[in-house]
């Protein structure tokens, strides 16, 4: 903007406006504009953040708020860390995150590497993918139950008639046995798009040249994907496994919605035990513990997240 | 792998950095692992103390 120009938007200001805004600094001005934001930020955040880790040291149950608040020290994270239910609630965690990932990397790049060859129709096949990607949660956990159904869901039938067995002799959602590898399976049908995406962007940043070069070499097909595919779409792989990590890790709504955490407590994530704990057994300062115990972890792995992605980044 | 150590030893952010993801991954794996309970007992300690060195030592040198 010249110099003109700028005048000219300055006195263009109304008089009232500009004798309002005469006499503050630009640092107050910019003050003004963040302060909102920052007050937002510290009431939404960083307050509740600070109370739960100070009702975390104390027994305090939301339920009985009259009741004197005792300062117990260490004690609620001694007990979750010794406590077999939470441990086993980490154990099908685990179980859910590490197959979960297993299944998205493997198909989603599958999938990548099909879509990245040019064929016709290409965009559609990428649209039809990402489909369940859009759906939400509840949505699709409320359609997967219906297909789960013993007697009239499709997924029984379409085992039945793949493995020749009978279609209601066995319950995905009811079964100990099934039920996780039942919220695996809607899982990755859900998010197996997104590390497709992600792998897809990666394999499209390889330049042609390198494979042109590669060809001019004598390169087999499969040495150039194990030495040129493979190694520059790893640190996107990476990117996708972290970030399906820490998202699975947090995983609540899908899953409460297909199983509520049972039959039992083969489905119990850590989340749903967490709500459980606080809004069942109303014992918020062990639950305030436990959330602090999730916090940290999904913090710890977020940090080394974004540590890969400046690594991409940087590449 | 002397370089490694010579960066541990001038404070550089690099070796710090995976000393500090190292310490994390293994406190997630302790806190999931089905084998022994001691190690889900000292799995949040070990990924607190991985992510307190991650926040510090993001703030050293490269």
């Amino acid at each position: 903007m010249s110099e003109k120009t700028a005048e000219r938007v300055a006195n263009a200001t109304p008089v009232h406006i500009a004798r309002k805004i005469k006499g503050l600094s630009d640092r107050t001005i910019a003050w003004i504009f963040v302060g909102p934001t920052i007050f937002l930020l510290l009431a939404i955040n960083i307050f509740p953040l600070i109370w739960t880790v100070n009702l975390s040291f104390t027994n305090f149950k939301a339920n009985r708020i009259n009741r004197a608040i005792d300062y117990v020290g260490l004690r609620n994270y001694e007990r979750i860390l010794t406590d077999t239910d939470v441990w086993l609630s980490m154990q099908a965690t685990a179980h859910f995150l590490f197959w979960t990932i297993f299944f998205q990397v493997l198909i989603g790049f599958t999938l990548a590497w099909l879509i990245n060859k040019k064929f016709k129709g290409n965009d559609l096949w990428t649209t039809i993918i990402v489909l369940p990607m859009m759906l939400s949660p509840a949505v699709v956990g409320n359609f997967w139950t219906f297909l789960y159904q013993p007697q009239i869901g499709l997924f029984n039938y379409v085992v039945a008639f793949l493995t020749g067995r009978d279609a209601s002799s066995f319950e995905m959602l009811g079964s100990v046995d099934l039920a996780p590898w039942s919220i695996v399976i809607v899982d990755t049908w859900m998010w197996t798009p997104f590390v497709m995406l992600i792998c897809l962007a990666g394999l499209r940043s390889i330049p042609d040249y390198i494979y042109e070069a590669a060809e001019v070499d004598r390169a087999s097909k499969l040495r150039q994907f194990f030495t040129i595919t493979i190694p520059m779409v790893l640190p996107f792989l990476m990117l996708a496994v972290l970030f399906r990590g820490i998202e699975n890790f947090k995983m609540f709504d899908l899953v409460v919605q297909l199983t509520g955490g049972g039959p039992g407590s083969t489905t119990e994530l850590a989340s749903i035990h967490l709500k459980r704990e606080a809004f069942e057994k109303w014992r918020t300062g062990y639950s305030s513990a436990l959330a602090i115990i999730l916090f940290v972890t999904v913090f710890g792995l977020a940090s080394i997240y974004v540590k890969a992605l400046n690594k991409v980044k940087g590449k | 792998m002397s370089d490694f150590f010579k960066g541990l030893m001038q404070f550089r952010r690099g070796p710090w950095e995976m000393v500090a993801t190292i310490l994390i991954a293994l406190g997630v794996f302790m806190l999931m692992q089905p084998f022994v309970l001691w190690a889900f007992t000292y799995s949040f300690i070990t990924t607190l103390i991985g992510t307190v060195m991650f926040i510090i030592v993001s703030h050293f040198p490269e």
